[in-house]
């Protein structure tokens, strides 16, 4: 073995890389090119399908078909990415700058209830929120809400149950680039006069923005293409683009029409993506964040 | 004029500033005790509910004590298949894809080659594709392919996925743990005669197995909790988050409730003991660097 290795020294690194990145190839880049064929596809699972390039229709009928899906997606995405970033980011602060020794166990209790099944904590949400639930049984009893009123099977509860969901993904970036922050930078802004609040506005908050961007990254794709949530706590009027994905594929084996869908969820992620990046304005942000 | 503005400035920003103070002293802390409350909630309830009897009713509404699905914990039809595939496909997927991705590492972190950087953004791209897009295109491959192994989807075919999605995370873990030790540990050996193989064996595996361990326990919740890749893979195939799912809408029995509650408290028991290890080796080296530098001096 010794012989060999050092004999074909500049072997290794392609024999390392080769049985992992060749699983990928045929199990992640090759199903894209099928998915991309099969969105080209016409027919049915009983009569064949065909493939012609005509079939580019499967785009335009799913766009205008699912418009409302779409949107939905787009909107309940975004909104949670923004409830997951206004409750992360006071909480990655506190753990990254008043920590102190309690920093690891704190972060500890960040992630541990993700260790818990993803399906068991969203039907534990629908056992919490549910109309005479423990939050707002008290509060109608007490007559401060109105009887009729719910959060289950409302738009509420699916961009409730999002943000609690993919939280961590926002969470431990916001911290790793708060952790980075250099503490002299932050007393010297307030040596200069700063406020704290001066000093966070000017100082800390632009250098944890790479991983404000990191993380509302890793809160909206996964977002965008949930339909967990939207089943279990929402109603069929809130219905997302994964739901419709996972019916047309699992349900009535329309595979054109899914494959259509899910490039035109990729590409709704990647033009979200370019706008926020080019809003952020963010070549060095990619690069210290990710 | 000019100085009553100034003081009115002033005396806003000192209230603001207080606020600041008082913000930064007590709310901080309570906000994040409330934070953690929120986060906890979900599983002090599922732990609850496990304990419930549903009394023939759908388990979503407290019905009273029981220690019924505590002692018969897989006394529901078709849970104990369900565990036991769930379990069987954590524990392959985390062997191969551990031993795939520890490889990949090991050629990024510690060799200089053609590719390498585009390697490092192929290893990200699947991380960074939503779930539901791997497993619908995983679908379309399998269907198209359409004969066996592949078609039609079976145990196989989740074992496939979940290889596929834990590969990456397994890198990105690993190699961070190889990016904290320099070479010249692995230098060192090499100039005292010990060929790569050796150098392996004896330097750098033992280096980076906390590193290793740290991916595949991570493999193994992301496998064993995956749901949404194993809806599009799984053909009849029933796995334990598949089993919750298909129960969730009439109200799944509080046994499920048990089986999530031991998986949470087993990752949690394991997660914590790997830290404390890890960190009493942390300080034991750091011990006896001091001692040696103090030696040397």
């Amino acid at each position: 073995m010794g012989g060999f290795l050092r004999r074909h020294k500049r072997v290794i690194p392609y024999a390392l890389l080769a049985p992992g990145l060749l699983w990928l190839v045929f199990f992640y880049v090759l199903p894209g090119f099928q998915m991309l064929l099969t969105s080209f596809w016409s027919g049915t699972l009983e009569t064949g399908y065909e493939f012609a390039l005509s079939n580019v229709s499967n785009y335009s009928d799913a766009l205008v078909k699912y418009s409302a899906q779409f949107g939905r997606s787009i909107l309940y995405g975004g909104l949670a990415t923004l409830l997951t970033f206004a409750i992360s980011y006071p909480l990655a602060y506190t753990i990254a700058f008043r920590g102190g020794r309690y920093k690891n166990l704190l972060l500890f209790l960040v992630v541990a209830p993700f260790f818990t099944s993803f399906l068991l904590r969203t039907i534990s949400w629908k056992i919490i929120l549910g109309d005479t639930g423990i939050v707002l049984g008290p509060l109608k009893d007490t007559g401060l809400l109105p009887d009729e009123f719910r959060l289950l099977a409302t738009p509420a509860a699916v961009i409730f149950g999002i943000a609690y969901n993919f939280l961590p993904f926002m969470t431990l970036p916001i911290y790793v680039s708060l952790e980075k922050i250099d503490k002299r930078l932050v007393e010297a802004a307030e040596d200069l006069f700063a406020t704290s609040f001066g000093a966070f506005r000017r100082v800390t908050f632009p250098l944890s923005l790479p991983g404000v961007f990191a993380g509302s990254l890793l809160t909206f794709i996964p977002a965008m293409g949930d339909y967990v949530n939207a089943q279990l706590l929402g109603n069929p009027d809130t219905t997302m683009i994964g739901n419709v994905i996972q019916n047309q594929f699992l349900t009535q084996n329309n595979y054109p029409t899914a494959s259509a869908l899910s490039f035109l969820l990729m590409a709704g992620i990647l033009i979200a993506v370019a706008i926020y990046a080019r809003l952020l304005g963010t070549d060095e942000l990619t690069a210290g964040g990710v | 004029m000019a100085t009553a503005t100034q003081t009115l400035t002033q005396s806003q920003a000192s209230l603001s500033e207080r606020f600041v103070r008082f913000w930064n002293k007590y709310l901080l802390f309570i906000y994040t005790g409330g934070a953690i409350v929120y986060l906890m909630a979900p599983v002090a309830v599922m732990i609850l509910f496990s304990f419930n009897d549903p009394a023939g009713k759908s388990n979503f509404v407290w019905q009273g004590f029981t220690l019924a699905a505590w002692l018969d914990p897989l006394g529901v039809a078709g849970l104990e298949s369900a565990v036991m595939i769930s379990i069987a496909i954590a524990l392959l997927s985390t062997l191969v894809a551990t031993a795939l991705g520890t490889a990949i590492a090991l050629a990024l972190a510690r060799h200089d080659f053609v590719g390498r950087s585009s390697t490092n953004l192929f290893i990200f791209l699947p991380m960074a594709t939503p779930e539901i897009v791997l497993g619908a295109s995983l679908l379309t491959l399998f269907v198209a392919i359409g004969a066996p192994p592949f078609f039609p989807l079976s145990f196989i075919t989740i074992l496939i996925a979940h290889v596929m999605f834990n590969i990456s995370f397994v890198v990105v873990t690993v190699r961070a743990r190889l990016s904290g030790f320099p070479t010249h540990l692995e230098e060192a050996a090499m100039d005292l005669g010990a060929n790569e193989w050796t150098t392996f064996r004896k330097v750098t595996f033992p280096l980076i197995l906390p590193g290793i361990l740290a991916a595949a326990l991570l493999a193994f919740s992301l496998s064993i909790d995956d749901f949404v890749i194993t809806n599009f893979t799984s053909g009849a195939t029933v796995t334990f988050p598949m089993f919750i799912y298909a129960k969730a809408r009439i109200g799944i029995p509080p046994q499920v409730n048990v089986v999530g509650t031991i998986i949470f408290l087993t990752a949690v028991g394991l997660v914590a003991i790997s830290t404390i290890v890890s960190r009493r080796r942390m300080m034991r080296d750091e011990a006896i660097a001091r001692k040696h530098a103090i030696a040397g001096t």
